[in-house]
């Protein structure tokens, strides 16, 4: 028996001897689990897609799909995992693969394992709406049988968030019979066994400490055992989702001696709302975030739509979001608006730093060695006026040139508070300081916007690279204001558009 | 109508089938070559040593290091190859290089147990480098007259003259950047010495003759002891039509020096950085249009971005020439081309082939042109549609030219112009910061190699005596359903349920000497041969047959797996039970097919022939929304008419269209390749070499409506069943979604304007534009040389 495994489809899959530095993916296709493909190794592509159980609100579990690629193979030891091969066979298809062969959902099909599991994810979302009166799905459920033929909607008619497939990329269809795959699924039968599944518990991580060549890999039960071993061992590097260190493991061969797995910390993934402020576990997931906050954080839920896909953000957290500290990461603007403190946490105890005083240079913090970043929070009150502007070339999973997040109040006519986070235009995110006092006490009119906007145009020291150049960027500054404008004009002027 | 084209009763061709692999596919068992690797026992891993520079002399080369890493097996250098060091057929691809020509030109190759020791011993492989000037841009290369290849000239009358006697001549430039293929499957080989000797390659490759032949001359063997093997490809789209043979080779080598199975995956960064790419072009043009928006003549200069080696160059270039007409009689016409070399990766065939460069070189001038008229673009392209019986520039005649106004009149009443149009002039009087457009533009695409020898194809057909069927032809499938078609097509030549067809994995020691599958003439040229085949064991079986009825041999019908004799009273047998029986009479029950497209010919020197068997016709109404803010647009409609003649399988067709017009429009909006150009340690570097930052077009940009009709009553009788190529066309209607960006940035503006738009017109592209129109500009980067006065 393995003394470290990960469930595959049923069967354990064992993880001895795998380095700290093998994905999940690589650990698969090793056994022969060829299902899941390597089409990009960072995350973008979607065709390593596979499913785990993850625990739901409920007690149970629910079925959600990331990207094989990034995360060591060994972070998964003890959990369950569901791959395109686990769905189903050729000759015992699961509704979402019938769907998607029989509606021209693959051409050369690459890409097409990773679409089934990223789509099977959104087909078993307990709360998928508009579930109501569906048949179970079968093949030949053809109520939209204009097959040439599509309106598109970020919801379907069944429900279908078509934000599930943000994170997978297809070449070859242009997408429109994977859309119609996903719009023709019904609700689960009532003996799916995937479906069923959910009742129970998903499975706890298991602890773990293995050494492979040299190479440590290590997972703490408690924070206090995290921040030991960080502080014990200088050279070892947390990871939570592995978004970001995937990427650099995959493609820099970034191998640090020691990997010290945070995600599962229950300290780390506190999700708490008192009278003053909301606050959020440092390794609870984006998508967790999203869903606890319910909408009560209308900024946040601008922002999360446009970070990176759904694969990603279930995965990502702010804590490795913030511990990049990356001056294109998203996550700073948005929280810089809205006046977030963070809680760092170290063997010596713990400390807020308010996120404003947190960024000290290029990838630079205050965050000191050994320290972890522990909570996240902001205040209850929210802003009257909210936007997360992103400059990109593509509308889903890109990364931003120019972010510009807004968090404003309008008081009979003038802005009484403003505050407002910037990154992609220095070496830093940034709050728009000089602007943020030009603008509070003005009119919210469209000359004192024009005015105002160009302070915003003035601020940072943005760069040209392959994403935009410096004009464009500073260009985007300065239009971003009239652009909040004409979205939030005062209705007398609601036509501006 | 001729035989080849005719159908039989209740044909399988023409029905809407599913993908062959389908089922494979969305259960993860389709395999493709790198799932191989975890079958094979002592498999070593390829990892190469790139070129840090853009152009440089290779003084020293260490590998010892490399094999100081534990796991490193062998370093392969050019000491290794023991037949010829090049990878390409025009012999300027040396396989290990000692001048490297671009930045990741590979200079040696590490074999390991693993990846992991593969890439640390890549690492540790010292090369001492002379540095040598680099020349990063076509601009660069046209002033330093840095050219490779042939220099073809097409001319049709006079054009100089015929300038002089227009109303209007135009002068100006278009350039458009090339594209990376991003075919999910990244470029991979396995290569093992068999049981008996022979070298067995499996390939993600478009041309596994191409690569055998390669393979053989590296390895200085006779192509009978070279076996390639392609399973299925992730997509290719043309980058793994030349492409593929260099690394199949390392492979190759690799597991003939070590007795090992060898395998070379690129990963998606070397992918980016290594692999050739669709040619960026530059034109320079001048152009002479009547009064009422006629084109009068059209004098141009193409240069192709051709990257480092010739590579596929000179026939992307003659197929751009053959494509500067697009869908339009240009009187007096001549065409310069020419291939830039420049240290970038060697760019190649990438669908539509030097198609859409020709074709947007024509649609970029309509663009800023008919501004500059005073007419509508759509008028000046409908008013310039070619009229049965005259000729391109190279001498063919335009078959079917009635077609173009056809499908473009279905499209203007199909997608409502007229009433749309009216529309969006409302919407965009009301609306400051956002304009909308439509855009109709049009495509007529040859079909057929313009390489006249490429036009031919073979098939084996094996009939088992259960009456199971197993087609091997020449074509690889790389998700354009080829396979699906060839089912199809011998289904209804033999008469049988699609069931018992199967498709073989493509085998150079099945079918020898096949063409690449590209051009879009995969089901046209194996389509002809699989028919031929199984015409061949379909006349055997009905004389048999006949014997048995009792009946003439031209009364012995199969149809739906069932055979019988038209007015015989005997009771008819299935087809398992005359395959049976047949064999026990000793009926040869397999057959070699061959075809050859009859009635071509083509002098690449003096650009004039009939390269083509016929044209497919399409046109495209694409709508847009362009925000003024940021330069962002949005697609919102697109409604697409397109003359596949009779499709041998819609729901394939029609998959090829969407896919081919998506691909399209991520070239034309957003997919940007990025090199460092500046002198410097970075120079050469891909800046967008990977997905991360070369973004391709995701669920987002699909249109938010899509309607694709197919073109009633296009039999194409020149064609198996009747039908037409499909693979490349359709990707070139995706130029009406770059034209509606500018008419919607025009709109911007004062009318009447003309707008020049970068291709890729991103947001920030598109900005500019609407900047440069908001400031006042209105000639579009034209120079007007002569106006009616
Ligand atoms: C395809 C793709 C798209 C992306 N798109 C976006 C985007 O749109 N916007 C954006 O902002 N980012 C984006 N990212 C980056 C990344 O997803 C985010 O930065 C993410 O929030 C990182 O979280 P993680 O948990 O995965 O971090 P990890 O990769 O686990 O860790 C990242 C870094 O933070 C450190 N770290 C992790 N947790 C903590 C902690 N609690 N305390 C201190 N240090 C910690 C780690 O040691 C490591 O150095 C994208 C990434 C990918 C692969
Ligand atoms: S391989 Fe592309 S996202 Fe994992
Ligand atoms: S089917 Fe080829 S990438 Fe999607």
């Amino acid at each position: 028996m393995a003394e470290l495994s990960v469930t595959v489809n049923g069967m354990p899959l064992p993880l001895d001897g795998v380095a700290p530095s093998v994905s999940l993916l690589d650990a698969l296709r090793a056994q022969g689990l060829t299902g899941a493909k390597e089409g990009c190794a960072e995350g973008e592509c979607g065709a390593c897609s596979v499913l785990v159980a993850r625990p739901a609100a409920d007690g149970g579990s629910q079925w959600v799909a990331v990207n094989a690629c990034l995360p060591p193979a060994l972070s998964y030891a003890g959990q369950e995992i569901v791959t395109a091969e686990g769905l189903g066979s050729p000759g015992d298809l699961h509704p979402v693969q019938a769907e998607l062969a029989h509606r021209g959902g693959s051409q050369c099909g690459y890409c097409t394992p990773g679409f089934v599991c990223s789509m099977a994810a959104e087909y078993y979302r307990p709360d998928r709406a508009g579930l109501e009166g569906t048949e179970a799905s079968g093949v030949g459920n053809d109520h939209q049988d204009h097959h040439n033929h599509h309106d598109r909607h970020d919801d379907g008619p069944n429900g279908f968030d078509e934000h599930a497939l943000s994170g997978n990329l297809c070449r070859c269809t242009g997408y429109r019979p994977i859309m119609d795959a996903a719009h023709a699924l019904g609700r689960p039968a009532a003996d799916d066994p995937f479906a069923a599944r959910r009742a129970q518990a998903a499975p706890e991580p298991v602890p773990a400490h293995v050494s492979v060549a040299g190479y440590e890999y290590v997972r703490p039960e408690t924070l206090a055992e995290a921040l030991d071993l960080l502080a014990a061992h200088p050279d070892a590097v947390p990871v939570a989702g592995s978004t970001d260190l995937g990427v650099v493991t995959n493609l820099a061969m970034y191998r640090p001696q020691m990997l010290v797995a945070i995600d599962r910390l229950p300290e780390l993934r506190t999700l708490r709302a008192t009278d003053e402020r909301i606050e959020i576990g440092a390794a609870v997931t984006l998508s967790e975030a999203e869903s606890w906050l319910a909408g009560r954080v209308p900024l946040l839920d601008a922002l999360f739509p446009q970070f990176a896909s759904r694969l990603i953000r279930n995965a990502a957290t702010f804590g490795g979001n913030l511990g990049t500290a990356s001056p294109i990461g998203d996550g700073a603007p948005a929280l810089l608006a809205l006046d977030a403190t963070l809680t760092l946490a170290s063997t010596e105890g713990t400390r807020e730093v308010a996120l404003s005083d947190y960024f000290t240079g290029y990838r630079q913090t205050v965050r000191r060695p050994g320290e972890l970043i522990a909570t996240i929070s902001v205040p209850v009150a929210q802003p009257g006026m909210v936007a997360f502007h992103k400059i990109a070339k593509r509308r889903y999973d890109d990364i931003s040139s120019v972010a510009v997040a807004y968090a404003i109040d309008i008081e009979g006519g003038v802005v009484t508070r403003a505050r407002i986070g910037l990154g992609g235009v220095a070496a830093t995110p940034l709050r728009a300081l000089a602007t943020e006092a030009a603008l509070t006490g003005s009119a919210w009119t469209e000359a004192e916007v024009d005015r105002v906007a160009e302070v915003l145009a003035g601020e940072g020291t943005p760069l040209g690279d392959h994403r935009a150049s410096e004009a464009y960027r500073r260009a985007m500054l300065g239009t971003s204001l009239r652009k909040l404008y004409a979205e939030h004009a005062p209705a007398t002027t609601g036509a501006a558009r | 109508m001729t035989a080849l084209a005719q159908r039989p009763a209740n044909p399988v061709v023409g029905e809407s089938v599913v993908h062959e692999s389908a089922d494979l596919h969305v259960t993860g068992a389709a395999l493709y070559t790198d799932d191989l690797t975890g079958r094979l026992t002592g498999l070593l891993h390829a990892w190469p040593v790139g070129s840090p520079h853009a152009h440089a002399r290779v003084t020293s080369l260490r590998t010892e290091p490399a094999l100081a890493v534990p796991g490193v097996v062998r370093v392969l250098t050019g000491a290794d190859v023991p037949g010829v060091n090049d990878a390409g057929v025009k012999h300027d691809e040396p396989l290990f290089p000692t001048e490297v020509m671009f930045r990741g030109h590979a200079v040696c190759w590490v074999l390991a147990d693993s990846l992991e020791a593969a890439r640390l011993g890549a690492a540790a492989v010292e090369v001492d480098y002379e540095m040598l000037p680099a020349l990063m841009t076509v601009e660069e290369a046209i002033a330093a007259e840095r050219f490779q290849g042939a220099r073809p000239v097409m001319t049709r009358g006079d054009a100089a003259a015929a300038m002089a006697g227009a109303a209007y001549v135009f002068s100006g430039e278009t350039t458009m950047k090339g594209q990376e293929h991003f075919y999910l499957e990244t470029h991979c080989s396995i290569a093992l010495v068999d049981e008996s000797g022979q070298v067995f390659v499996h390939a993600s490759t478009q041309h596994p003759t191409e690569t055998q032949d390669i393979v053989a001359h590296v390895l200085g063997r006779p192509a009978h002891e070279v076996t390639v093997q392609c399973l299925r490809m992730g997509g290719g789209f043309g980058g793994k039509e030349m492409q593929p043979h260099g690394f199949a080779a390392i492979a190759a080598i690799g597991a003939t020096v070590t007795g090992r199975p060898v395998r070379l995956r690129l990963n998606r960064a070397l992918d980016m950085t290594m692999s050739g790419k669709r040619h960026g072009y530059h034109a320079s043009w001048q152009v002479g249009f009547a009064a009422d928006g006629r084109f009068v003549a059209l004098d141009a200069t193409l240069t192709a971005d051709g990257g480092w080696s010739l590579d596929l160059s000179e026939p992307v270039l003659a197929r751009a020439l053959c494509h500067i007409d697009n869908a339009y009689w240009i009187p007096d016409i001549v065409v310069h081309g020419r291939i830039a070399q420049t240290n970038k990766t060697s760019q190649t065939a990438f669908r539509g082939f030097g198609g859409p460069q020709g074709m947007i070189v024509i649609e970029d001038i309509i663009g800023r042109c008919a501004p500059l008229l005073g007419i509508d673009a759509a008028q000046v392209r409908e008013r310039n549609f070619y009229s049965p019986g005259q000729q391109t520039p190279y001498g063919q005649e335009v078959r079917h030219a009635d077609r173009m106004p056809r499908v473009w009149d279905q499209l203007m009443t199909s997608a409502t112009v007229d009433r749309r149009t009216a529309e969006i002039a409302e919407f965009n009087a009301s609306h400051r910061h956002t304009k909308k457009a439509l855009a109709v533009t049009p495509v007529k695409f040859g079909i057929s190699f313009n390489f006249t020898s490429y036009n031919q194809a073979g098939a084996l057909v094996l009939v088992y005596k259960d009456g199971s069927v197993l087609i091997n032809h020449g074509g690889t499938e790389m998700g354009q359903g080829l396979h699906t078609k060839m089912a199809q097509v011998a289904a209804t030549a033999l008469g049988v349920p699609l069931d018992v067809v199967r498709v073989a994995p493509t085998r150079t020691d099945k079918v020898p000497n096949t063409s690449a599958t590209a051009a879009s003439s995969g089901a046209d040229l194996n389509g002809g041969a699989v028919k031929a085949a199984c015409e061949q064991i379909r006349e055997r079986l009905a004389e048999f047959a006949a014997k048995r009825f009792g009946e003439p041999v031209d009364a012995v019908r199969f149809e739906g797996g069932t055979v019988r004799a038209e007015g015989s009273a005997a009771p008819p047998m299935t087809w398992a039970e005359l395959v049976d029986a047949a064999y026990y009479s000793r009926v040869q029950l397999s057959a070699m097919g061959f075809y050859r497209t009859e009635g071509l010919h083509w002098d690449p020197v003096t650009v004039h022939g009939v390269p083509f068997k016929y044209f497919v016709y399409a046109a495209a109404a694409a709508e847009v929304e362009v925000d003024g803010f940021t330069g962002a647009s949005v697609t919102r409609r697109v409604d697409i008419v397109f003359d596949v003649g009779d499709s041998l399988s819609p729901m394939i067709d029609l998959g090829q269209i969407e896919g081919a017009f998506v691909q399209g429009a991520g070239w034309m909006t957003m997919e940007e390749l990025v090199w460092d150009e500046r002198p410097g340690q970075g120079q050469g570097r891909l800046l967008t070499s990977a997905a991360s930052t070369y973004k391709l077009p995701s669920l987002s940009e699909m249109p938010a409506v899509l309607n694709v009709s197919l073109l009633e009553a296009a039999t194409e009788d020149g064609v198996v069943y009747g039908s037409k190529a499909v693979g490349e066309p359709p990707l070139m209607l995706a130029i009406a979604v770059r034209e509606a960006i500018r008419d919607a940035a025009a709109a911007f503006g004062e009318s009447g304007a003309s707008v020049d738009l970068g291709l890729p017109a991103t947001p920030e592209a598109t900005y500019w534009a609407i900047e440069a129109v908001r400031g006042g500009v209105r000639d579009g980067g034209v120079t007007t040389l002569r106006r009616p006065t």
